[in-house]
Order: C-alpha cells, then sequence, then structure tokens
C-alpha cells in the first residue's frame, strides 16, 4: 500500500495485524514515535494523521492506506527544531524523553482543534467561536499523554508559550 | 543499597582514621561549594535536543540483523506446578523461531538477588524457568521467539497449560498475623528501642495512637521494560537494556550464564523512566537465554500488561505510629511499627520507619519494622522506598497530634526539632528543616490557614491547606571510577558507567565537571550507559550526583598530578606541586600568582600529546559514618475536596526543599516537581490492585492504573534554602527521591482540614470521602 510519512510517498507490504505505530517503529525504523502501552492509555504513540492527533497503536497501518502522517521526525526543519520542540526545551518539558515526541504531537494536533473552536470538557461557553488557550483547557485537552517523570508544568508551559505566540500573530 | 554501603562500612571502619579524607572533620570542604561557575546555572539539558527529536534510542529500539521478537506467555495460578504444557500449535504458527519453557530452557544459576552482595542486581532469587514449580501469578512460563512481534504474540495465545494449585499466601492480613522481623532492613537494624516507650506512651499528657495503610503501587514508568540482547561469535554477550544498575546487572548476569564479567557488554544511554523499577527481571534472562538457544537476536519489549506481571513496584504496608507528648509539646514517646509484605525471595522490607530514626525529638523510641510473606512478583524499590510511605504515616500523626493539642502543625515541629540524630547521635552535617518551613510557610501563604476544619467553603467545595516533612537520606556508593580524558583542543570527557534517566545525571556532570577543570560547559562532555566505560554506581538512593562527583573530584586530582608531569622547565608552572594548583580559565595556574598559568591547550602541545587521559576511584563514604546526613523539606498543599462528590482537587502545592547546594535550578525543579506529582498520585489516584483470592494484580494497565494526568496537576511551586552541606561533594544532596515523600501526608492533612475527615488508608479515593457534607 501507499502511505505518506513526513511528506515521503512510500509504498509498503504488510501483514494486515501490523499497527500504523510498529509500521513506523519496526519496519520504517522511525523510532521517534514511542510505545507505551499498546492499549490507547497513554499517548506516547500520538502521531499526526492529516493534521489530526491520533493514537498510532490503536491504528491499523492499512487503515491509512494514501493518508499523510507526520511524526516526531519531521518536526524540525532544515536542520531548526520546530518553535514547540524549542519551547519543550526552554521550559524542561521533560524529563527521560520518552513521553516527549507523543506531548509535542499532541500538542500540534491540539493547538489545531482549539483554532478551530471545538470545544472541549472544560470549555465554559461550548457554543463560543473562538476558544482561548488557557491553562486548564490546555491541561483538559493533553491529559490523554500521559508522563510520570512529571514534566506536566513545563510542557503546559511550553505549549501555552507557542499557543500564545501564535495567538497572537 | 544500604547494605552496598554496609559492606562497604566493614572496609571503611578500618580504613577510617587513617588520612584525614576532604569529606570528614578536619578534611577541607569541597572547594567548588563558594564557588559560583557553571554550577548553580540553568543549564538545559544536554540530552535535550535528541529528545525532543525523538532520535534518543532506547532500549527497544537498537536495530540488529535477523532480528527476533519476544512474547512471554504468563502463568495464571499462585503457587503450585504445571501439570500439562502444549506447545506445539505455538511451534507451528507461522514466523515462529522458537518456543522456550522449562522443558528446554538452558540451565542458569539463580540470580544473586539485590543486597546479597554489593554487586547484586537480581530482583528475586527465585531461579528463572528452570523447573515446572510456579512461585507467582504471573509467572513467565513459556517464551515465543518470531519473525514478528504480531506472529510471537499470537503464537503465545496458543500455548495451553494446566497447573496442579497448591495453598498459596495471597492474604495480607493472614500474612501479617504470621509476620516476621528481618535480619536487618537494608542493613540498618529491624527494631531500634531507646527507653520504654509503651510506658511513656501509657503515662503521656496527649497522646495518638492510630494504624495507618498503604497499598501497592506501580513505577508505571512510560517505557515499558525492554532489551536487544544477542551473542556474539565469539561468546559476547551483548545487551541493549533499560536499567539504572549498569555494572550489577553484568555482574549478576555473568553468575546466572556463567560468563566473565568481562565477556558481557551492557549498554543503556537512555532510559524512559526507572524510579526504582528497572533493574534486572525475568525478561532480560529469558531474553538472553532464548537467544543463546535460537542463535538470533532477541528483542523483548514487555507489553503494558508483562510490566506488571514480570517487575514488581512498591509494596503494601500496616503501620501503627503512636505518640506521646508532655503539656509544652516535646515528645515523651515516639512509636514507629508495622509491616510490609514481602516474598521470601528478595529483600526489600519498604523501610517506613527509617523517617521516624532521624526526624524527631522524643524522649523515648519505639521503631520495628516486619516482614509479611506472600506470593506474589517481588516488590521492589520505587521512589523513596520507605521513606514516601513512612512520611504518610509519621506526619499524618504528627499533625493529628498537633491538632489534638491546638498547636499549629509547624510550631509542634519546632518544638521537637532534635539538636542531633535521635537515634544514632551523631551531629547533623547540615539541617535547616525549619529555614524551609518558615520559607514555604511564608510564601504559600500559611498563616490564613484557619486551625478548624471546615472554616473555607466555596458553593460544594471544601477547601483546606496541610503540611507535611519530607525527608531522605544522603546517599553515597562505592565503586565508581571515572576517567577524564583531556585533549589538545582543551575539551574534557569524563566517562563513567553511569545511569540517565531524566534526572540531569548527565548535564550537572559536565556542569561540575567544568568547574571542577576551570573549562567552559561547551568544552565538556559526559559519556555514560555503557559497561565498557570505567564502573559507575547504581541510580538509586538518590546517590549519583555525590557518587559521581566524588569521582570525578579524584580522577581530576590524578589528571593534575598527569599534567604537571608534562610541563617543561619553560612552562610558567615549572616547579609548582599539585597542592599548589588550581585549575582556572582552561588550564593550571597557580592559586595566588596569577601570572603562574598555562592553558590545556598549551600544556598539551608543549608536550606533543594528543590528549592525556586519568582515572580513579571515588574514595569511600566515610562522611556517613561520622555525620547523620539527610535531606528535608516542607510540603505545603491546599485541595479542594467535593461535599457532595468527595472528589479531591489539589488546587496549590508547594516543596520546600533543604537539600544542600542546587547544582543546576532547572533540573532540580523539574526533579522535585516529578517527586511531588508522583506523590500526589500515591495520595490520591494510584493503587496496584491485588486480587487477595488468586494472587493476581487486577489493574495491569495504563487505563486502570491512574498516574496522575494533566488535568491533576497544579503549578506546582518549589524553593530551595540551597545551604550548601560542607560534608558532601559539591555541597549538594541527590534530590531524586526526597519530592515523593511528606506528600502523602500534606494531601492527607489538607484533607482533614476542608472536610474534618482523617483519612488514614491510601489512596484517598472518592468513597472514602463520601458525605463529607
Amino acid at each position: 500500500m501507499l502511505i505518506t510519512i513526513n511528506g515521503r510517498g512510500m509504498e509498503v507490504a504488510l501483514d494486515p495485524r501490523t499497527s500504523l505505530l510498529d509500521l513506523l517503529r519496526e519496519h520504517l525504523e522511525l523510532h521517534g514515535t514511542k510505545k507505551g502501552c499498546d492499549q490507547g492509555a497513554c499517548g506516547a504513540c500520538t502521531v499526526l494523521a492529516d493534521g489530526e492527533r491520533i493514537l498510532s497503536c490503536m491504528a491499523l497501518a492499512v487503515q491509512y492506506e494514501g493518508r499523510s502522517i507526520s511524526t516526531v521526525e519531521g518536526l524540525a526543519r532544515d536542520g531548526t527544531l520546530h518553535p514547540l520542540q524549542q519551547a519543550f526545551i526552554d521550559h524542561d518539558g521533560f524529563q527521560c524523553g520518552y513521553c516527549t515526541p507523543g506531548q509535542i504531537c499532541s500538542a500540534i494536533g491540539m493547538a489545531a482543534e482549539i483554532a478551530r473552536g471545538v470545544p472541549s470538557a472544560v470549555t465554559p461557553d461550548l457554543a463560543a467561536i473562538t476558544i482561548l488557550p488557557t491553562r486548564d483547557e490546555l491541561r483538559e485537552r493533553m491529559s490523554g499523554n500521559l508522563c510520570r517523570c512529571g514534566a506536566h508544568n513545563g510542557i503546559i508551559d511550553a505549549i501555552t508559550e507557542i499557543c500564545t505566540t501564535e495567538a497572537a500573530a | 543499597m544500604t547494605t552496598i554501603r554496609d559492606a562497604a562500612q566493614k572496609i571503611m571502619q578500618t580504613a577510617i582514621g587513617l588520612a584525614p579524607e576532604r569529606w570528614l572533620p578536619g578534611g577541607t570542604p569541597d572547594p567548588l561549594i563558594g564557588r559560583h561557575g557553571a554550577i548553580g546555572s540553568s543549564v538545559p539539558r544536554v540530552d535535550g535536543p535528541r529528545k525532543v527529536k525523538g532520535e534518543a534510542p532506547f532500549a527497544a529500539e537498537v536495530p540488529a540483523r535477523n532480528m527476533t521478537y519476544a512474547a512471554l506467555v504468563y502463568s495464571t495460578i499462585a503457587r503450585g506446578h504445571i501439570a500439562t504444557l502444549e506447545t506445539d500449535a505455538a511451534q507451528a504458527a507461522p514466523g515462529v523461531v522458537l518456543v522456550m519453557t522449562y522443558r528446554n530452557a538452558p540451565r542458569m544459576a539463580p540470580p544473586a538477588v539485590f543486597m546479597s552482595d554489593p554487586r547484586a542486581a537480581g530482583a528475586s532469587s527465585l531461579p528463572v524457568m528452570q523447573d515446572d514449580a510456579i512461585h507467582w501469578n504471573g509467572e513467565p512460563i513459556a517464551v515465543i521467539l518470531a519473525e514478528t512481534q504480531e506472529q510471537a504474540d499470537h503464537a503465545a495465545t496458543l500455548v495451553r497449560v494446566t497447573y496442579t494449585e497448591e495453598a498459596a499466601s495471597t492474604s495480607f492480613e493472614y500474612a501479617a498475623a504470621h509476620a516476621h522481623r528481618p535480619d536487618n532492613v537494608l542493613g540498618e537494624p529491624a527494631v531500634i528501642e531507646i527507653g520504654n516507650a509503651e510506658a511513656a506512651l501509657a503515662e503521656a499528657a496527649h497522646k495518638i495512637d492510630r494504624t495507618y495503610h498503604t497499598p501497592r503501587y506501580s513505577h508505571a514508568a512510560i517505557e515499558p521494560h525492554a532489551a536487544t540482547v544477542w551473542w556474539e561469535a565469539d561468546g559476547q554477550l551483548i545487551v541493549h537494556d533499560a536499567t539504572q544498575m549498569l555494572n550489577g546487572t553484568r555482574w549478576t548476569l555473568a553468575g546466572i550464564f556463567g560468563l566473565k564479567e568481562e565477556q558481557i557488554r551492557i549498554l543503556s544511554p537512555f532510559v524512559g523512566g526507572g524510579f526504582g523499577g528497572k533493574a534486572l527481571w525475568n525478561h532480560q534472562i529469558l531474553a538472553i537465554a532464548a537467544s543463546r538457544l535460537s542463535g538470533r537476536p532477541v528483542r523483548v519489549a514487555l507489553s503494558r500488561e508483562g510490566v506488571f506481571r514480570v517487575s514488581g513496584g512498591r509494596t503494601t504496608t500496616r503501620q501503627r505510629v503512636a505518640l506521646g507528648a508532655r503539656a509544652d509539646g516535646t515528645l515523651s514517646a515516639l512509636i514507629h511499627t508495622g509491616i510490609a509484605a514481602m516474598t521470601a525471595y528478595n529483600n526489600c522490607p519498604e523501610q517506613f520507619s527509617f523517617p521516624a530514626r532521624h526526624l524527631y525529638a522524643a524522649g523515648s523510641f519505639k521503631l520495628e519494622q516486619k516482614v509479611a510473606d506472600i506470593d506474589m512478583v517481588a516488590n521492589t524499590f520505587m521512589r523513596a522506598p520507605g521513606e514516601s510511605v513512612g512520611t504518610f504515616a509519621l506526619e499524618s500523626a504528627i499533625d493529628e497530634l498537633a491538632d489534638d493539642m491546638g498547636l499549629d502543625p509547624i510550631e509542634l515541629r519546632r518544638r521537637i526539632e532534635p539538636a542531633k540524630d535521635p537515634t544514632s547521635d551523631h551531629p547533623f552535617s547540615s539541617r535547616h528543616l525549619l529555614d524551609a518551613y518558615a520559607r514555604g510557610a511564608e510564601r504559600f501563604g500559611w498563616s490564613a490557614r484557619s486551625p478548624t476544619p471546615r472554616a473555607r467553603r466555596e458553593g460544594e467545595w471544601l477547601i483546606g491547606m496541610g503540611v507535611a516533612t519530607a525527608t531522605y537520606p544522603y546517599y553515597r556508593m562505592p565503586g565508581g571510577t571515572a576517567r577524564i580524558t583531556l585533549t589538545r583542543a582543551g575539551h574534557a570527557c569524563v566517562a563513567m558507567a553511569s545511569h540517565e534517566m531524566g534526572m540531569g545525571t548527565a548535564t550537572v556532570q559536565v556542569q561540575a565537571t567544568a568547574d571542577r577543570l576551570g573549562l567552559p560547559l561547551t568544552h565538556v562532555t559526559f559519556a555514560y550507559g555503557d559497561t565498557a566505560l570505567p564502573p559507575g554506581t547504581i541510580a538509586g538512593g538518590s546517590s549519583q550526583t555525590a557518587s559521581i562527583a566524588a569521582a570525578v573530584t579524584a580522577a581530576g586530582e590524578k589528571l593534575v598530578s598527569a599534567l604537571l608531569k608534562l610541563v617543561g622547565n619553560a612552562s610558567p608552572l615549572a616547579g609548582l606541586k599539585a597542592g599548589d594548583i588550581v585549575a582556572r580559565d582552561g588550564g593550571l595556574g597557580h592559586r595566588a600568582l596569577a601570572d603562574r598559568f598555562e592553558s590545556y591547550v598549551s600544556i598539551l602541545s608543549r608536550a606533543n600529546r594528543d590528549q592525556v587521559s586519568a582515572e580513579a576511584e571515588a574514595p569511600m563514604p566515610l562522611e556517613v559514618q561520622k555525620y547523620a546526613m539527610h535531606s528535608y523539606g516542607a510540603q505545603f498543599c491546599e485541595v479542594r475536596v467535593n461535599a457532595v462528590t468527595g472528589e479531591t482537587r489539589v488546587s496549590r502545592f508547594l516543596g520546600a526543599f533543604d537539600t544542600g547546594r542546587i547544582v543546576n535550578p532547572r533540573t532540580a525543579a523539574s526533579q522535585f516537581r516529578g517527586g511531588i506529582i508522583m506523590g500526589l498520585g500515591l495520595a490520591l489516584t494510584e493503587e496496584t490492585l491485588f486480587d487477595e483470592r488468586t494472587g493476581r494484580i487486577m489493574n495491569a494497565s495504563l487505563a486502570e492504573y491512574h498516574v496522575p494526568v494533566h488535568l491533576d496537576v497544579p503549578e506546582i511551586d518549589v524553593i530551595w534554602t540551597d545551604t550548601p552541606d560542607p560534608r558532601a561533594p559539591l555541597g549538594a544532596h541527590g534530590i531524586g527521591e526526597i519530592g515523593i515523600t511528606g506528600v502523602g501526608a500534606a494531601v492527607a492533612n489538607a484533607v482533614y482540614n476542608a472536610t474534618g475527615r482523617r483519612i488514614r488508608d491510601l489512596p484517598i479515593t472518592l468513597d472514602k470521602l463520601l458525605g463529607s457534607t
């Protein structure tokens, strides 16, 4: 089947049981996307499918035939870190680094959800056209991405910086 | 880890009193203590870019040609024997390379269990897949190797097994009724009695006598345990592991497989969270055995369920704390006793009585630990083993006593502050707990707290504040060796088989070495995570920062001597002795005369050397023989408890720490916060559910084992005294574990202040607070 990974079209032949996560990690040697639970509970495997955040462990690779997948390896441009990657460093938004790619991909997808006006469980006004990236909004929306080192404050700080910069731009 | 220290103490006790040592009385404190340079700076993590780019390779990501993938089959009974075992269907399944059971597994010696030898790293002394006996529910009974993970996982479902069950010890209450006193608790006595505490308690003007329960907990590192292993043609064994004990694992594997240590190389440059859990469990041993049988590389990446089945966590405890107080608030009796569940095959009794040995003055003490034998996966060290749950009981009881006496809980702690260690009589090397309390109380706004429970309410939400002491010992592990290689370009590389699991180890050692050698940060690198390097010490007991720094100090002194031998008569350093020399400005110079200086580049160029290398072992940690060395903190918590649902939300948290000098404020803050957040899980959400009928862990997933998520974590304020400990290298204490201590009690005490309900049974789930209206 054909699939686009980080802008590159690829032809892959697969056992149909293969998850999108295992396609990335075991067949394409793109190990940036992490396996934390393989059952949709931790968010470490989060990637972007046509810009939308998904759990790649819960996705069969064959479901994504013809789709465009972005992983953490595709974020830096010409050797320059994506602003959110840099913000994670600046705010110490990680320790061991294992949940980090999932947090970053999830945050990028999440920011797009906020920009599209998709409400969350803590959005005060569900009908609001514009949703502000408050800490509560970010914390709620990022709660599917577990971190065990306890870098939560730094992660939210980093995402806040990017969301407010983008909102101002 | 204390036993490792203990084993070393025999040597130390003979060595002590010989040459005065730097960290001892009469020794000169580390000269870097007073100096401001890279140490104390908020340096970003040296491994940060690789981690945010997803380029840091973890153990399950190491490529190997001709790889096979392992899947494990786990027992479903707690004790007994395998009656029938059918593996033909699994063997015949597509892609299967090997089915290994006790019938064909190679003969292996039992692992040397941690604490049985300073080098031992085994989580349990049980033999691994050597016979048909079952010792815990979840013990691996078969290993499948296949060409792909999917094929291995499928074949594992085809193994058919029946058992002959035997009566198992799976009930804590039953086992507790037969609890026994261990020979020692991590090298310390299992019981300490000073005076007659029970009699003093009976006569006390004020008394509290309570029982506290803490459940099993799981480390739940986001990276599941994994290893990629193979045997080289020459018999060399390569293990890419996720471990916090490289050299111990190597020594222990050598014993299991009958190898020399030099025949094994273990690499673990990145570890996706450890917290005590990334040790030597069955999976690495089985993968190595299966690789030997199949002749192919093996990747064993445990499923999340597999992590719960194969690797143990923090064990359950039942603790009694009884406090007798005089009318002036001083203690006449301090009793802290209890029982922890343990297996008969490991040595990890959850040292919950340790805080009470060192924290407070009292007229009499009774401190005792027992263990109850349970048939379960071996429990193990998890972030502040003992101190985390021990401070929950002790600090809850202190709060109960303060409440009973009408005293502010911080004021009560002022009245029981000891002048020296209350059970060893040793002087404290550095203790500023009350300073931490004062700073924390000021910043948190403690004075706004009403001593009366239920005094603050906003709608459905009851609001309360609580406080508790944090404490964790200072450990420095013996046996570590550092090698410094200085190049002609003026770059230094420190090499030591140490561990970086996110604590900031590599970053702070680069900082410390830069100051030690007078080099800019850009000119120092730290090589770690590989047994091909000089031996490191375990990443445990919050000990690495001090342990590595002491080895680097020793190697640095040797390096200076080696450099002085290179300088010729033309050098400005000619004729100077090592004692005259300080490292500064990218070279060596006389400590007083500015013009007597030569850069490293110049020294090596003049001597026509590409590099100079020096290697030295850290001196024994004699400082802990003379001083009571501990870290402290004051944990402040504000909670909101929903009066209708019993839901507890932590709205504010502040930790004020006294942990010696802070080497890197940025990574230190993350370590403190990380500990506190794991403490919030300990207090409110986490519990490894153990079915006492079957001995099976029932919530072996991250969906049902509830670690705190983003919405559970408020902004956490951390501050520190930054007062150096003159007896510690760099003046610094390790800080990985202290953050979790005291948090359980701070939360429980805040819940009491909010609701008037004392919860003495963790975690504080909604059901325990229902009806708080």
